[in-house]
């Protein structure tokens, strides 16, 4: 396997929230001890239920944010601290993309000068050189000169979002955070997106971080998938292996609730309780309240990610694999 | 047995620009009833004109009948008894359907006031018993909150709460579930069925994501550009779709099992409303398209027993997918 590009150790960030009408503070884990890895020209793929930390995990390996605690590491050097020299350089190998393209874009300016605006940033080649590029850039996005000459209000959701994606490549980045870049997109349009980030990612070896609730898309387009609850990583594994055989409670739950045409809804197994609350994460296994499995251990220890057997790693009591029954 | 609700040439207009082209839709007592397609095809359009709740600039045409009554301009008394009495809608964006500073138990009573003869004390009983089927628990209490003090899921389910209300015949949820969780949305739509189950009530279940359609759904309508270009079966439609819309748009689904293939994308884009291509309005994104196709809208015609397309060449595109399946 290819050397990691990034590696995540052990990070957490919490925020604290005013809670109640006497304006008490409570804190909200928003992440809790997360570490990933992801190889070269590889993508990892981010889901789980809205508030779990997925897009505060992104920030913090982007440098946007640092972790309260634990580590960041790009391409073999820690992550700088914000805003110094160092951190500019690691920051320009490294771009992002969010959900809402139109609100990423400047209505104002035509979108060509948007795609230049990080090579001007930058002082990347001369204005000749930028231009070409800006050219090649939206050939890359299978869009023409024309469409670079209009404003973002003149063009549909999926050609916006291949701006934001030709812009994000402008600098020739090594990695790149996509933060429910199809969310917003109806199926077909979403469609076109999916197919392009592939083929970039393969013509260009790009690495990605792939942030989306939506499993269908983020096994279209993982390598690895981690599936995250209340800010801790609960299951992780190849993407065609997880959801063809979730091992976590959550996992499953989380795969039978995502619809399939020819398959009745008979069978699927629904979560009694309410959405978890950030703010008031439960003791010992935070899925406790709403698992259809759970025993009383669960209510009072957490726990621990470990490896159930080839890549798939798993926190729960009830499954342990034969390296983690070895180990005891 | 005639349909509960029969729409024909259903037309409708903003300012001059046709949105909806001539829509015909039936549902029978009962059924569940999917409609399907792209962001803007006039999903919501056609249940809003259909109960009278569009803004007065719209121009509306055709028939909607419910149980062999015109309903389509009919008195705004008529109207207010069949909207959240006979048929009841929940709509695409529930926040703003509840309002903020009435307790849930006002919004309750009053739609229990509206459309069911009861008084005082029974009012009350009838909205917690409401509250108790949508699953809220501790429902005596929770009458005195305001929606800000319930979760998305809860909010989904007091709108259902407050649908029921009229005991309807009827049910249009429009994207019910869009806004939710995947886990929380697989509960709103079991609630759903079971209650449909348990009274017998017809669905129309809006939604762009075809899962949740193929799943909760007897029968599926495809829109395209204001028109529905396909109609079937759920099962049918997913393992032989015809239209080569409808054919793109299962083609487009990322499979959650199985070998990972390239996603069929639909090139282009849906045409502006106002500026329609003359013919079938999927010719300019439509890989089958030949000359005939820009000269005339297609009808939705029959194609087998309870399958209807509208594409001229529905036998041409049968036999590209039957190629593609023996590939
Ligand atoms: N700047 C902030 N200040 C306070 N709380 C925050 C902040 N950013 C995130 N949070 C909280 O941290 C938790 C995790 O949020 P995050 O946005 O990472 O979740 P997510 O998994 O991306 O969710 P979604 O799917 O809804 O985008 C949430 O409870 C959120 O309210
Ligand atoms: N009040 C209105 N005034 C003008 N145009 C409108 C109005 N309501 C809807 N439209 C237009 O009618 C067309 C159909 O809209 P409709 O809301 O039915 O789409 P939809 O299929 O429900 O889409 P979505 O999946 O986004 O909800 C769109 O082009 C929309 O812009
Ligand atoms: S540890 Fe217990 S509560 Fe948590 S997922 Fe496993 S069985 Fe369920
Ligand atoms: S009528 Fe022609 S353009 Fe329209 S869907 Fe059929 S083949 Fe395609
Ligand atoms: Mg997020
Ligand atoms: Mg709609």
């Amino acid at each position: 396997m290819s050397p990691p590009l990034v590696e995540v150790t052990e990070i957490s960030r919490s925020y604290s929230m005013r809670s109640g009408m006497f304006g008490r503070t409570a804190a909200v884990h928003a992440v809790d001890g997360v570490s990933l890895t992801i190889p070269k020209g590889q993508t990892l793929g981010l889901v789980g239920e809205s508030g779990s930390g997925k897009s505060t995990t992104g920030r913090i390996v982007l440098g946007l944010e640092p972790p309260d605690s634990g580590e960041v590491r790009f391409d073999g050097k820690s992550m700088a601290a914000p805003v110094t020299a160092a951190w500019r350089t690691q920051r320009a190998r490294m771009q992002m993309i969010f959900q809402d393209p139109l609100g990423a874009l400047d209505r104002r300016l035509p979108v060509a000068t948007q795609i230049r605006e990080p090579l001007d940033i930058h002082g990347l080649g001369t204005p000749a050189e930028r231009e070409d590029r800006v050219r090649d850039l939206l050939r890359a996005v299978e869009l023409t000169p024309a469409h670079g000459a209009r404003y973002p209000g003149a063009l549909s959701g999926g050609q916006r979002q291949r701006i934001v994606l030709a812009r994000a490549l402008a600098t020739k980045p090594d990695f790149l955070v996509c933060d429910e870049p199809v969310s917003a997109l109806d199926v077909s349009i979403q469609a076109q997106v999916v197919n392009l980030l592939c083929d970039l990612q393969a013509q260009l070896g790009l690495t990605l971080l792939f942030i989306s609730h939506d499993l269908r898309v983020v096994r279209q387009i993982s390598n690895v998938v981690a599936v995250m609850y209340l800010g801790r990583i609960v299951e992780i594994g190849s993407a065609d292996d997880l959801f063809a055989r979730p091992e976590h409670p959550y996992t499953q739950a989380l795969v039978s609730a995502s619809p399939a045409p020819g398959r009745r809804s008979a069978g699927r197994i629904v979560l009694a309780g309410d959405p978890p609350n950030p703010a008031a994460r439960p003791q010992g296994c935070a899925f406790h309240p709403r698992c259809p499995r759970a025993i009383a251990r669960c209510a009072r220890e957490v726990p621990a990610l470990s490896t159930v057997g080839g890549n798939r790693q798993v926190a729960c009591h009830l499954v342990t694999g034969a390296e983690t029954r070895d180990a005891a | 047995m005639a349909p509960l609700v029969n729409i024909e040439g259903l037309s409708v207009a903003f300012n001059g620009v046709p949105v909806l082209r001539g829509v015909d839709l039936a549902l029978g007592k009962g059924e569940a009833l999917g409609l399907v397609g792209e962001s803007g095809s006039g999903k919501s359009v056609t249940w809003l004109a259909a109960l009278g709740l569009l803004p007065r600039h719209a121009k509306v045409t055709g028939s909607v009948r419910l149980n062999g009554r015109e309903i389509l301009g009919a008195p705004a008394a008529q109207l207010d008894r069949v909207r959240g009495g006979r048929v009841a809608m929940i709509f695409q964006d529930p926040a703003s359907a509840l309002n903020p500073v009435l307790t849930i138990r006002k919004q309750l009573c009053e739609s229990l006031a509206l459309h069911r003869d009861l008084q005082g004390n029974a009012v009350k009983a009838e909205a917690r018993r409401l509250l108790d089927l949508v699953g809220i628990p501790d429902a005596g209490r929770r009458l005195e909150a305001y929606p800000h003090e319930f979760s998305g899921g809860q909010v989904q389910r007091i709108m259902i709460a407050m649908a029921l209300a009229g005991n309807p015949d009827v049910l249009i949820a429009d994207e019910p579930t869009t806004a939710l969780d995947a886990t929380i949305q697989a509960q709103i739509l079991e609630l759903l069925s079971s209650i449909r189950c348990e009274f017998g009530m017809a669905m129309v279940l809006i939604s762009h994501d075809l899962g949740v359609v193929a799943e909760n759904c007897d029968r599926v309508a495809v829109m395209y550009a204001g028109r529905i270009v396909e109609e079937a079966p759920s099962n049918q439609l997913f393992a032989d779709p015809v239209h080569p819309y409808a054919q793109s748009l299962i083609g487009a689904l990322p499979p959650l099992d199985g070998p990972r293939r390239r996603l069929t994308a639909i090139p282009g884009t849906v045409p502006d409303p106002a500026m329609m291509p003359d013919g079938c309005a999927f010719a300019p994104r439509c890989a089958l398209a030949s000359d005939p196709c820009g000269l005339a809208a297609p009808t939705l015609a029959p194609i087998a027993n309870e399958r209807a397309v509208a594409c001229i060449r529905a036998e041409a595109s049968r036999r590209a997918l039957l190629g593609i399946a023996a590939e």
